[in-house]
């Protein structure tokens, strides 16, 4: 009888426990959502906001000062027209292109020799991170000091070994180049994040492959890589997002106050043109327009990674 | 198989992420008021009077202390508004901190652009006309030098005060000038082969690289001086119509791009120019790393302060008829359109230009400079009578000819000048025609062909702008 009535829904005793447990879950979902609300606030007004405003400026002509006039699809068609749409896009995709993957390898191979470094990983792990505190203005500047054709660092240390170096900073073939390697110099923080990833390894595994006779590149290629792919991915996606939207040490070291503006071509990436539009020549509404454009490029890529992934990518706990 | 959720997680961060860093700002709740320039002046400025009592608070945008010329002038400024309380944002004018300023309905009272920008910004009735201003604080327009005037003129309003004044001057290396058998008459432009023939004679390579560069034609920053010099200009004077593909401004270009040929073309050129320590003892004329080229006045300072004994020689740039000539440049305020306090801002803008404030912080410069030693070379400002006022008291022969004759060719220079006229597309057109000129530096495009693009692109952008000015 009592087995009966316990286990009957309709029972008294029984919804009183079902109603205390769904009070105490809303208790906790209220109070969840209370500390959360710093966040969602921040996220409602600083970004969810302006993404949708942004949208509507792309259909207005707005200079920022005055009313938006709406104009309807006018701004995306004149971007089918703009040449420098086009140029900025070439710029933007050769940059990225070559960017990422460069980076992704250098941060990886000097993970693996930091991982290698034992007691003196400490040190290193500093020295490779404290780059990424240099301000991106700075490292813009850098960049015209090391790759000046004339007397910059890197001719001169390329000349030790005989190679007459190019004019990095003023022969458009060499600019993006140039930028390119600069970039490399905030490799630091990709570098802590695969070296962490790589402590996760289970020792065990590299223990098994040796007694089955595994060299260090087996090891390498059969373990170490697929076990770290996660992080890996991770820092592929958002370093391409990352290359995608690059501006200020192009802009600092080529289109900056007091500069020449010469290699504007070479270095004219899709944000600087994207700010120039917005905020040089005050047509906002374009500006954001070309926002929503990266922004559906960055979505495409994203997704064509992701569905790439699912076949290199491998998350601890998940079958395959 | 990693779950659809993370996917969609990182989907959205990315579409976060990306927007995010992209979005372009806020609304623009009191742009309404914009819509009418004339409007907010007269909504804002009841009393511009020299007697009339000023209150409340004062923010300025674009402005730095820092020497004794900006801080003795801001501290008259601000004494002759008192009991205003003023707040400085220190720094070089922020275009993108003031239009965020702006869209938030919060702008500063008063700004510090260069002329250049004056016509974008009152073209789109971000800043007010300044008659009312003038008229009421009793500022004398005439005093201020021409050609300042007419660039911060809009389509005949006053929108802005000029502040200094930048002129260009012939700068050379005395010593080379001597080797190659040449005088500052070769290289001051009245002759463009003479340029040429100084250029070949002065430059050097070392193992195949550039060491001496024999001329710069400072390209692209001074085609237009190179333009009005041959005859032409870039614009015309009402501001409406680009002159781009004008003969006389390609021929200029062609002239200037063909001095950098002569010494294995622009990048090798520009190469060597930046690895000069500019702003050091180390700089190209001490170090006999250039032979000439036209550059603004305000360096012979620096080069006085870093290489006193450097071989150095000066005179006027000229045009082809030997004239002297010179593009003006330089800051100017202005009063926001909206500003809450216009009355103290247009005091303030009359202080800081006026010659007895001009002539007090010209002095102290002239003690400092003094004190280590050093000549007076002077100050250039956008007030005509300020500056012969500073001249005619403070300018003195040095005792070295070389410094002297700087000083000379500056004050030349500054009854000689020309400038760009106000118009609504003026980041657009000067980018228009520096990227034309950048194009033929890097060999993509000859001269004609450039300047042919330029003129599309500078004019499709003027009559946009115009068009949007006329229609209000």
């Amino acid at each position: 009888m009592t087995a009966t009535t316990a286990a009957s829904p309709g029972a008294p005793s029984d919804t009183s426990a079902l109603r205390a447990k769904r009070i105490s879950r809303r208790r906790n979902t209220r109070a969840a959502l209370l500390f959360i609300s710093p966040w969602i606030i921040g996220f409602l007004v600083f970004t969810a906001w302006p993404i949708i405003y942004s949208g509507y400026l792309s259909l207005t002509n707005y200079d920022v000062i005055n009313d938006p006039e709406f104009i309807g699809l006018d701004n995306y068609q004149r971007m089918l027209e703009d040449p420098k749409i086009r140029l900025a896009l070439w710029n933007t995709f050769y940059f990225t292109v070559l960017q990422v993957p460069l980076y992704v390898m250098v941060s990886l191979a000097l993970a693996l020799l930091l991982y290698k470094a034992g007691r003196s990983a400490g040190f290193f792990r500093t020295a490779f991170f404290l780059p990424k505190m240099t301000p991106p203005v700075a490292v813009g500047i850098l960049l015209l000091l090391l790759f000046n054709g004339q007397d910059g660092l890197i001719n001169t240390v390329l000349g030790w070994v005989g190679i007459d170096g190019p004019a990095w900073t003023t022969d458009p073939t060499w600019v993006k180049p140039g930028l390119i390697l600069i970039s490399l110099w905030s490799v630091g923080s990709s570098v802590i994040i695969l070296l962490a990833a790589l402590q996760n390894v289970p020792q065990e595994m590299y223990d098994s492959a040796r007694v089955d006779g595994a060299n260090w590149w087996q090891q390498t290629f059969k373990i170490t890589l697929p076990m770290i792919s996660g992080a890996i991915f991770f820092i592929f996606i958002v370093n391409t997002i990352a290359a995608f939207q690059t501006f200020t040490e192009a802009y600092t070291a080529y289109f900056g106050a007091g500069n020449t503006t010469y290699s504007n071509d070479a270095a004219l990436f899709y944000v600087i043109y994207l700010f120039q539009q917005g905020f040089e020549f005050l047509n906002m509404g374009y500006a954001s327009a070309m926002a929503w454009l990266l922004f559906l490029i960055i979505m495409v890529f994203t997704a064509v990674q992701m569905t790439i992934s699912k076949r290199f990518v491998y998350y601890e706990g998940e079958q395959r | 198989m990693r779950p659809a959720p993370v996917r969609w997680l990182v989907l959205v961060a990315a579409a976060g992420l990306t927007l995010a860093a992209c979005a372009s700002g806020t609304g623009n709740d009191n742009a309404g008021d914009n819509d009418n320039p004339d409007d907010s002046t007269v909504e804002g400025s009841s009393a511009f009077d020299p007697d009339a009592e000023l209150s409340g608070n004062m923010t300025i945008m674009g402005f730095a202390l820092g020497d004794e010329i900006a801080e003795i002038r801001y501290d008259d400024a601000v004494a002759a508004i008192e009991p205003v309380d003023v707040s400085l944002a220190e720094g070089e004018l922020d275009i993108q901190q003031f239009l965020s300023a702006m869209a938030t309905g919060e702008p500063p009272d008063l700004i510090r652009p260069n002329r250049d920008q004056i016509g974008t910004f009152a073209s789109r009735g971000a800043i007010m006309p300044l008659n009312e201003c003038v008229d009421g604080e009793g500022i004398d327009v005439s005093m201020y030098r021409e050609a300042a005037v007419e660039q911060v003129t809009f389509e005949g309003q006053l929108y802005a005060i000029p502040e200094f004044n930048q002129v260009q001057i012939t700068m050379a290396n005395a010593d080379l000038l001597d080797e190659a058998g040449l005088t500052l008459d070769d290289v001051d432009g009245s002759d463009w082969e003479a340029i040429e023939a100084a250029t070949e004679a002065m430059y050097e390579q070392d193992g195949g690289r550039l060491s001496v560069i024999g001329f710069d034609s400072k390209l692209p920053e001074f085609l237009p001086l190179w333009v009005r010099a041959n005859g032409g200009q870039l614009l015309s004077d009402d501001g409406r119509t680009a002159h781009l593909d004008d003969p006389k401004v390609v021929e200029a270009l062609e002239w200037a791009v063909g001095i950098y040929e002569l010494q294995g073309g622009f990048g090798t050129v520009k190469a060597v120019r930046d690895s000069a320590d500019f702003f050091g003892n180390g700089n190209q004329f001490a170090a006999g790393e250039l032979g000439a080229m036209q550059f603004e006045q305000w360096y012979v300072n620096v080069l006085n302060d870093v290489s006193p004994d450097a071989p150095l020689a000066f005179t006027t740039a000229k045009d082809r008829q030997g004239q002297p000539i010179a593009y003006s440049s330089g800051s100017a305020w202005a009063i926001s359109a909206d500003a809450d306090n216009p009355e103290a801002a247009c005091r303030f803008i009359k202080t800081m230009t006026a010659p007895e404030t001009w002539m007090k912080a010209a002095q102290a410069r002239a003690d400092a400079r003094a004190e280590d030693g050093k000549p007076f070379t002077g100050l250039l400002t956008g007030n005509a009578v300020a500056d012969q006022e500073i001249y005619d008291a403070l300018v003195e022969p040095s005792g070295d000819a070389k410094w002297d004759a700087a000083i000379e060719a500056t004050y030349e220079a500054n009854e000689h000048t020309t400038s760009l006229p106000a118009n609504p597309a003026d980041a657009e057109f000067k980018t228009a025609w520096q990227d034309a000129v950048n194009r033929v530096l890097n060999g993509q495009q000859e001269p004609q062909a450039a300047m042919e693009q330029a003129q599309q692109e500078a004019q499709s952008a003027l009559d946009e702008a115009w068009a949007a000015w006329d229609e209000d």
